[in-house]
């Protein structure tokens, strides 16, 4: 690495850790911004109403005078925190899921097997919008409804990974040692899957982010005070007709680009930690 | 043979009847223990509905039974067709989601067939450019697709096409003051044209990628390595060798995102207040028109079954596979 040639030769390997740290660091950063900013900052001014974006208001302003930037921001931060819940709670119902199917004998398989397929017999929207309803609405019923929906693709991943090493010498050998099933779940089985667990949950984090501003956006979600991204774009709505144009657009971009940056996270951080995907760079 | 496609068949009746209960089931408990006061969503929340009326109301629709009685009596209605009446039009669910299902179905056939074909095509040529530039445009456009929300998407193009240029109309399906029977077929096409293109640019990612992984491992297997040996051009080979191995399965994969473009049109409908089931379903879970909300729930489980037992036939009769073995559990 002394030479200054090679520092720019990066492997597969060095480039995508760069990236796993430098969009994680965007994304924390964002986070970390957003939760600073107090509500005093977003304040009604109605001097500035309805300013197109210019220097000083980056992103411009809404119809109370209000900064949209700093809006923006807070809104990010809020969205952020409800995927991070939203993708650990699916992550905790696919491990559980995906486990108890293979080890627990057919019948239990069987039933697991049929609720997956339950859940994907609906559209999702649906099922969050019924979900959401049927808890009241607001924050828990979006996290219920949308960890509801996005366990299923892991399930299928960890039981047809379960499934595999049951058949493998090693638990086997546990078995016949006498270990119980939970032991041999918990001690050699869970830290097989630990490299896929952490791939699928930062993967299902972009899907939990964008339901979760869409659901807020249809209005079964966030209640109407939050900050949330998904709140600011149903309410820029009212004034797309009068061409203020920056009211939705970058909102909904900087969504994107978050929901981006991390599965591009998720995606270099497979190459890196999953063993059998790190061979094929 | 024959033996084999009707037990083929007889499988998916049954997981269709299971499937169909446990919809009813869960869609009627998420109902109850929802905070939605039947009553209150019918008379509204004004006061001039006296207490004793509630309670004549309560009495009439038989809420004051227990729930599993309540549930039985409703899950009778509803397979002997009768599935109520919706609050918030006041006629019957049926005949609401016959005329809102016509809406949505041009929407969604339109851009189900659009998509698929664009999604086709550009999966083609992103695979066998494989790792050129066209490729890693078409694989950006679909990573970027794939994080961007279905109604962000609505409203940008709204804003470009509607706003800033004015090429297309707002919303609704036909131009508003005009009387129904006059309204033109180029009048309704013409606001179909924003809404379908939504629906489309975002589910073309799903068939691209899949498409895309295919050819290329098509283009590099050791056949297309003897064809172009034999002088083949990159046309013949894609007429010859690659549509013939990936159409099929492109198609039954098209018929399995059924559940995806119908959750793309309530978004879609809700941006441009199209007149669909979409929009009918925002409307009801908002203003709590519980028996609607069941009607479509139940409805669009069954669209996405007809959609994945298509997949399924088509698995059927493409791999012998299948066929000989019995049918493939999926």
């Amino acid at each position: 690495m002394c030479d200054k040639k090679k520092v720019f030769a990066l492997g597969p390997r060095e480039k995508a850790l760069i990236s796993v740290v430098g969009f994680t660091l965007i994304v924390a950063v964002v986070m970390l911004i957003g939760s600073r900013i107090p509500d005093s900052a977003i304040m009604t001014d109605f001097a500035n109403i309805n300013q197109a974006p210019s220097s000083s208001h980056i992103f411009g302003t809404d119809w109370m005078g209000r900064d949209m930037l700093l809006r923006t921001l807070k809104g990010l931060s809020l969205s952020i925190w409800v995927g991070i819940i939203c993708s650990l709670s699916s992550t905790c119902v696919a491990v559980i899921m995906g486990i108890i199917g293979p080890v627990f004998g057919k019948k239990v398989d069987a039933v697991i097997c049929f609720l997956v397929d339950l859940v994907l017999s609906i559209p999702h929207t649906i099922v969050v919008i019924l979900v959401s309803i049927a808890c009241g609405g607001g924050f828990r019923g979006l996290v219920v409804g949308v960890a509801i929906t996005h366990w299923t693709s892991l399930t299928r991943v960890i039981r047809a990974e379960i499934l595999q090493l049951k058949e493998a010498e090693y638990i086997k050998t546990a078995e016949m040692f006498g270990k119980t099933r939970a032991q041999i779940c918990v001690q050699h089985m869970l830290p097989h899957i630990v490299p896929q667990l952490i791939v699928g949950t930062i993967l299902v984090f972009p899907h939990a982010i964008i339901h979760e501003a869409s659901i807020t956006f249809l209005g079964f979600g966030l209640p109407s005070h939050e900050p949330a991204i998904g709140i600011i774009l149903s309410e820029s709505m009212k004034y797309l007709t009068s061409g203020q144009w920056w009211l939705a657009t970058f909102p909904g971009l900087t969504l994107v680009l978050i929901s981006l940056a991390v599965s591009s996270v998720g995606r270099n951080l497979e190459k890196i930690i999953d063993p059998a995907a790190a061979y094929k760079i | 043979m024959k033996n084999n496609i009707g037990k083929f068949l007889g499988r998916r009746a049954v997981r269709l009847l299971l499937l169909l209960v446990a919809t009813m089931c869960i869609t009627f408990f998420l109902m109850e223990i929802s905070p939605i006061d039947p009553v209150t969503a019918y008379v509204g929340t004004s006061t001039k509905v006296s207490a004793e009326q509630r309670a004549l109301i309560a009495e009439k629709w038989g809420l004051n039974q227990p729930p599993l009685l309540r549930f039985w009596s409703w899950f009778s209605n509803m397979i002997r067709g009768d599935w109520g009446e919706s609050i918030i039009y006041r006629r019957p669910v049926m005949e609401i989601i016959g005329q809102k299902f016509l809406a949505s179905a041009a929407l969604m056939c339109a851009a189900w067939l659009l998509s698929g074909l664009l999604g086709f095509v550009l999966g083609i040529i992103a695979g066998v450019r494989e790792d050129k530039l066209a490729d890693k445009l078409i694989r950006g456009y679909c990573h970027v697709l794939i994080s961007a929300p279905t109604f962000w998407i609505g409203i940008v193009f709204l804003i470009i096409f509607s706003v800033k240029l004015g090429w297309l109309p707002v919303a609704l399906s036909v131009t508003i003051g005009v009387v129904e029977e006059s309204v033109s077929l180029g009048d309704r096409l013409i606001h179909m044209v924003l809404p379908v293109m939504t629906l489309c640019l975002v589910s073309v990612s799903n068939i691209c990628m899949h498409t895309r992984e295919k050819t290329t491992a098509i283009m590099n297997s050791d056949y297309v390595l003897f064809a172009r040996a034999r002088g083949e051009s990159t046309g013949s080979i894609i007429k010859n060798h690659l549509l013939r191995n990936i159409s099929l399965p492109a198609i039954t994969l098209q018929f399995l995102s059924f559940s995806e473009l119908f959750g793309g049109a309530v978004f879609v409908e809700q941006i441009f207040s199209y007149p669909g089931l979409g929009s009918a379903t925002v409307q009801a879970g908002l203003r709590g028109d519980v028996q609607l909300l069941m009607g479509i729930t139940i409805i669009s489980m069954i669209f996405v079954f007809a959609g994945n037992t298509i997949a399924d036939c088509l698995y059927y009769l493409i791999d012998p596979r299948i066929r000989e073995g019995g049918a493939k559990d999926v």
